[in-house]
């Protein structure tokens, strides 16, 4: 067992336990913000670099701090390690720093995106990014690919990750998707843009974090906080069939894997659940879903807000315009 | 004359065949070490030696070869770096295709010390044509018995490999080295578990520099004392110098460390002063990933004494005066050199190398090669100038491999020693004079 103090609470965890894991087991308000960790995905983070925190103090038997931020997602604990999160000025302002790295090149076309309300890439930079861009250059484009008759791929929004090659490599079988190129020129790809064909291929749209990977089925169908999540099972051969489904009205607009409050799936779940099971007969409903977490949707971000419709005429105050400022 | 231990036969016509080589005390130190030492006496001696990894960090080889975890019934690998592709460095292309059994032989003592059986050259795709002469090298050790089972009756085999890279910067980072050896993608892993722990294959692997493994055999035969004899304080032994730029002599010299950085560019032995007699400017010493430093800064120590080309003497100052040894990658420029126009061919480097992995290097060096790409065509304005130096910052420590540290620092410090420069960039592009680009 190791003892962990993290933005000055401490856990005791077992060995082997990194960084990340112990300040999730404490809670969401010390655990850093990841982009490309995904628990269920092994050899997963590292890349994205915004869960960078400060190591303080080693561990008791070597107390130095440790000369550069690390990735709290591969970074074991010590006994007696001390780490600042959200308490270090200098993680606060490399994270900020990464944010910026991240959408240096994003298009930031959130009003188009289907990933909009439930994108990590919104919330971290909501949270901790600047409201200002600096960057007066091209961003990078990219056409958009299909992958598969259920899947788009949309590079142009990526950050590259790495989530959805590590799903193909270790749940679907044969390694078809990969990234080609080098540097800023990286893209991920199918092999001369081969279809991804098997069961599972669909759980590359619930482990990318933007809208770069996007359920052709569901595209363009809703904005996802005016889709209603329930939760549902069904017996299913070849997965868990444990989803939730995405109600508006009477009419399931998609299916996707149950995730947990770090934005994870609980379970991959099949294609045939997700694409081909699109009515209520197909499923036992459990219920309602909670969504946890700074999620746009469970924050009724949207509801405080009235459809022009729904004024009265007599709320909405004419503009007036003064005397003197009639230029 | 300053001793001489890796080019010390550079001069006797036919060095590069085995005959020769062996007249000239050849693969002694494979005979010695093989009958006469058991492995944990080299690595003892080369932990005497004080020899330094020579491929840029300097950090020390015994220390390095006693990290390398050592279970059973687990092989355990020895791999040259010979991906030499940092700018302004060419040390080892020319100790490779000049004298390339110097090579062959350290590795062979190396491989004894670790108990490696199986060895490999990782080289860069652009030495295509030395991967031929290394190779015959290799033939030739092992038609006399150098190489393959049962070395000089010992019972010690040992089997070396050369693999070419297909050309890429980033592959001289250890683990991408690695990673591209395994036949994958070269990206660099994420550390821990380091080399010496997990390397090729998932076994324990020491990754030395082909100057650092060429030296072992000098220091098999003579000793370790007497090698750390050589040099200065802790920067011990010779050092491979690339020198470039506008200088007379522009060259491979083999230095003792302790010379001063005056009198390396100007005595005739080495540079042979400045091209065409200009003034000196700027000299970045140890490839183009090391802090760039104008004329005085680079001549004398803050104190006012002189410069030595040492490891602690470079970095004295840290990092706001001072640089590094790093590879030996000495570039001279004269007073007519634009240092914007030399910092954009860097940062387009570094943007182009950048693996992609990480979100700090991937989108940080080619916002910082567009940033001075605008100021080098008179469009910047003097925000830029504060927005590149804290692009840099950003970058620098947060990446995951030292890619990102390497882009960062000639920003860094060509920001903080000739701001005055970009200022001029941004304020006259029309007239600021921008002749001469680097000669590299």
């Amino acid at each position: 067992m190791a003892k962990v103090t993290i933005d000055g609470r401490t856990i005791e965890v077992p060995d082997g336990t990194t960084i990340l894991q112990a300040a999730r087991m404490i809670g969401p308000e010390v655990a850093p913000p990841t982009m490309c960790y995904y628990s269920k995905l092994k050899t997963s983070g590292g890349y994205c670099r915004t869960c960078l925190v400060e190591v303080t103090k080693g561990s008791e038997k070597d107390p130095r701090p440790m000369p550069k931020l690390v990735a709290s997602c591969r970074t074991n604990v010590m006994d007696g390690m001390e780490v600042g999160n959200i308490t270090s000025p200098k993680v606060i302002e490399a994270r900020k720093g990464v944010v910026e790295f991240l959408l240096l090149n994003h298009p930031l076309d959130c009003p188009i995106c289907d990933q909009a309300g439930e994108c990590h890439l919104q919330d971290l930079s909501y949270e901790h990014g600047s409201s200002k861009t600096r960057t007066d250059f091209e961003r990078r484009t990219f056409e958009k690919i299909d992958i598969g008759d259920k899947i788009q791929l949309h590079m142009t929004r990526c950050i590259l990750c790495y989530r959805c090659v590590k799903v193909a490599n270790q749940i679907t079988d044969g390694r078809v998707h990969g990234v080609i190129n080098r540097g800023d020129h990286s893209e991920i790809s199918t092999y001369v843009e081969q279809a991804v064909d098997n069961d599972f291929s669909g759980n590359v749209i619930d482990v990318c974090p933007v809208g770069a990977l996007t359920d052709k089925t569901f595209r363009f169908k809703s904005r996802v906080w005016f889709t209603k999540p329930v939760t549902a099972h069904r017996n299913c051969e070849k997965c868990s069939g444990k989803v939730n489904l995405w109600y508006k009205g009477e009419e399931v607009l998609r299916v996707t894997g149950r995730k947990d409050q770090w934005g994870e799936v609980e379970e991959f779940i099949c294609n045939t659940c997700r694409f081909d099971k699109k009515s209520t007969s197909d499923w036992t409903i459990e219920g309602p879903t909670t969504i946890s977490r700074h999620s746009v949707i469970s924050a009724n971000h949207y509801e405080v807000f009235k459809k022009p419709t729904e004024f009265k005429l007599n709320e909405v105050k004419p503009l007036t315009i003064q005397e003197g400022d009639k230029s | 004359m300053g001793r001489k231990i890796l080019l010390a036969h550079d001069h006797v016509p036919g060095i590069q065949s085995y005959e020769v080589y062996r007249k000239h005390g050849g693969y002694n130190s494979v005979e010695k070490a093989i009958k006469t030492m058991t492995p944990e006496a080299v690595v003892e001696e080369v932990k005497k030696s004080g020899l330094r990894g020579r491929g840029g960090a300097g950090f020390p080889t015994g220390m390095k070869w006693s990290f390398l975890a050592k279970p059973e019934g687990v092989p355990r690998y020895l791999v040259c770096n010979a991906d030499e592709s940092e700018p302004g460095t060419f040390k080892d292309r020319y100790l490779m295709s000049r004298i390339p059994h110097t090579l062959v032989e350290g590795m062979i003592t190396s491989s004894y010390a670790l108990g490696v059986n199986a060895a490999y050259i990782y080289i860069r795709g652009e030495y295509f044509y030395i991967v031929s002469i290394l190779e015959k090298a290799i033939e030739e050790a092992y038609a006399n018995g150098w190489l393959g089972k049962n070395i000089l009756g010992s019972g010690y085999h040992l089997d070396l490999y050369v693999h070419v890279g297909a050309g890429a910067y980033i592959c001289g980072e250890e683990t991408a080295l690695l990673e591209s050896l395994e036949g994958k993608r070269g990206n660099p892993r994420i550390k821990p578990p380091f080399p010496a722990i997990a390397g090729l294959y998932g076994c324990p692997t020491v990754v030395n520099n082909v100057e650092t493994l060429a030296a072992v055999s000098f220091i098999v035969n003579e000793g370790g004392d007497e090698y750390a004899k050589i040099g200065i304080g802790k920067s011990a032994g010779t050092k491979l110098i690339s020198a470039s730029g506008h200088i007379n002599k522009p060259g491979v010299y083999e230095i003792e460390m302790g010379i001063s950085v005056e009198d390396f560019i100007n005595s005739e032995e080495y540079c042979g002063g400045m091209l065409n007699g200009k003034k000196l400017k700027a000299v970045v010493a140890g490839g183009s990933s090391v802090p760039i430093l104008p004329a005085d800064k680079i001549l004398h120590l803050a104190n006012g004494e002189k410069r030595l080309m040492s490891y602690e003497s470079l970095a004295d100052g840290g990092f706001g005066g001072g640089t590094m040894l790093g590879s030996g990658g000495f570039i001279v420029m004269d007073e007519d050199t634009s240092i914007v126009e030399n910092l954009f061919t860097f940062a387009r480097f570094y943007h182009h190398e950048s693996c992609g992995q990480c979100s700090p290097c991937r989108e940080g060096t080619a916002w910082m090669e567009k940033i001075l790409h605008k100021m080098i065509d008179g469009h910047a304005t003097l925000s830029d100038i504060d927005l590149l130096w804290e692009i840099q910052a950003k970058i620098e420590g947060n990446t995951i491999c030292p890619l990102g540290d390497a882009a960062a620092w000639p920003v860094a410090s060509a920001i903080r020693h000739f701001r005055s420069e970009f200022e001029e960039y941004v304020n006259n592009p029309k007239s600021v004079k921008k002749v001469i680009r680097m000669a590299l």
